[in-house]
């Protein structure tokens, strides 16, 4: 890549370090890191410090790897699209090609190196959570069926099983539950969003919910997973990662993600277009605490539990 | 002894390495750190003799 660039002319732009790191999302490996966190400490395991660091760490890198790829593929469909058309590559700062080798790269190191400071499960998952989100998800769902997010959002819901398998070196119930957790609330979470970006995906030709099936049929499946996504959230308060704060504010929290739900469910788009979508939009910022704050108090719990308080 | 000016790629890009020589440190000193901590918490102990001869 630096020979390339070595005959750029003086004053056009050069890449900078800080265009490679927005091709890993670090919006997407907060959360990666937050869930795998939770997953790795809700585990009943000693994991030590500098093993936990680092093995949180390689989790984070190759989550940037499998974002560094997909916007290598999708580098088309983002200039398209009003919210990623600033992306490193339709913004011409980086190059396509160096983008995929960046992904390829990273994706080796991060799953060799977890396998080297963990164990090979969680390596292995670490690889096929990559493979997932850039061939499954990137490459053949997204521009193929409306059901992408739904089945795509498994990619999303990896991390805190591999945070559980660092730890122990193998699944539980409890690692899927949390895996269930953040499955169930990404179609909600992507709908509303695909509600209000209004003809983004269509501009795109992305076969969203709302493109495929309309407006009326995707604020139904809002609350219809919705529904699902509360029984399922409450539900773990009561297994060995909950306990009562959790159950408490899972309770609150779900019924003001069900209220949204049902909001959006019960308006049509001239009201929304009076508003602006402010129900929807209301909706998806709640979305994201939502997540926050349930993973944040299983954490809770789990940080709780050496002192005799904490689960159940 | 003779020294060259600088080539001014290596100005334009200072940033951009010293950014990625940082990251190579922090690398060698993470796989430093991994290393002691596996070798002191006994992931690397060679299996005792009764338990070889078993």
């Amino acid at each position: 890549m630096a020979d390339a660039s070595y005959t750029t002319p003086a004053g056009e732009y050069d890449t900078q370090l800080g265009d490679y790191f927005a091709l890993l999302k670090p919006r997407v490996m907060s959360l990666v890191v937050f869930t795998a966190l939770v997953g790795l400490l809700a585990a009943p395991v000693f994991v030590h410090p500098v093993i936990a660091f680092s093995s949180i760490l390689f989790v984070a890198i190759g989550a940037g790897a499998s974002g560094a790829l997909n916007m290598w593929w999708d580098a088309d469909i983002d200039a398209v699209m009003r919210r990623t058309a600033k992306r490193p590559i339709p913004s011409g700062r980086v190059p396509a090609g160096e983008a995929l080798s960046l992904g390829l790269a990273l994706s080796g190191l991060s799953v060799m190196m977890l396998g080297l400071s963990a164990n090979l499960l969680a390596a292995g998952l670490l690889a096929f959570t990559i493979f997932f989100y850039a061939v499954i998800y990137s490459m053949w769902l997204k521009r193929s069926t409306p059901q992408n997010i739904v089945i795509g959002g498994a990619a999303g819901a990896f991390p805190p099983v591999i945070g559980w398998a660092i730890a122990t070196g193998s699944f539980s119930v409890e690692a899927w539950l949390m895996f269930a957790l953040i499955f169930m609330w990404t179609p909600p979470h992507f709908w509303a969003l695909a509600l209000f970006m209004k003809s983004d995906y269509d501009d795109a030709d992305v076969p969203m919910l709302t493109v495929t099936h309309g407006r009326r049929a995707t604020r139904a499946h809002v609350l219809g997973y919705t529904l699902l996504l509360v029984l399922l959230a409450v539900g773990t308060g009561f297994t060995a990662i909950g306990g009562p704060l959790y159950l408490a504010a899972a309770v609150l929290l779900n019924a003001l993600f069900l209220k949204g739900a049902f909001d959006i469910w019960r308006r049509d788009e001239a009201q929304a277009e009076a508003d602006a979508y402010r129900v929807e939009k209301k909706f998806f910022r709640l979305s994201l605490w939502y997540l926050f704050a349930h993973f944040g108090m299983i954490l809770i719990e789990a940080m709780l539990r050496p002192f005799g308080m904490g689960g159940w | 002894m003779t020294f060259k000016p600088e080539h001014e790629l290596h100005t334009r890009r200072k940033g951009r390495n010293i950014g990625v020589g940082l990251m190579l440190a922090g690398f060698v000193v993470l796989v430093l750190a991994l290393t002691f901590t596996k070798v002191t918490n006994g992931d690397f102990e060679l299996p005792k003799a009764e338990e070889l001869t078993q």
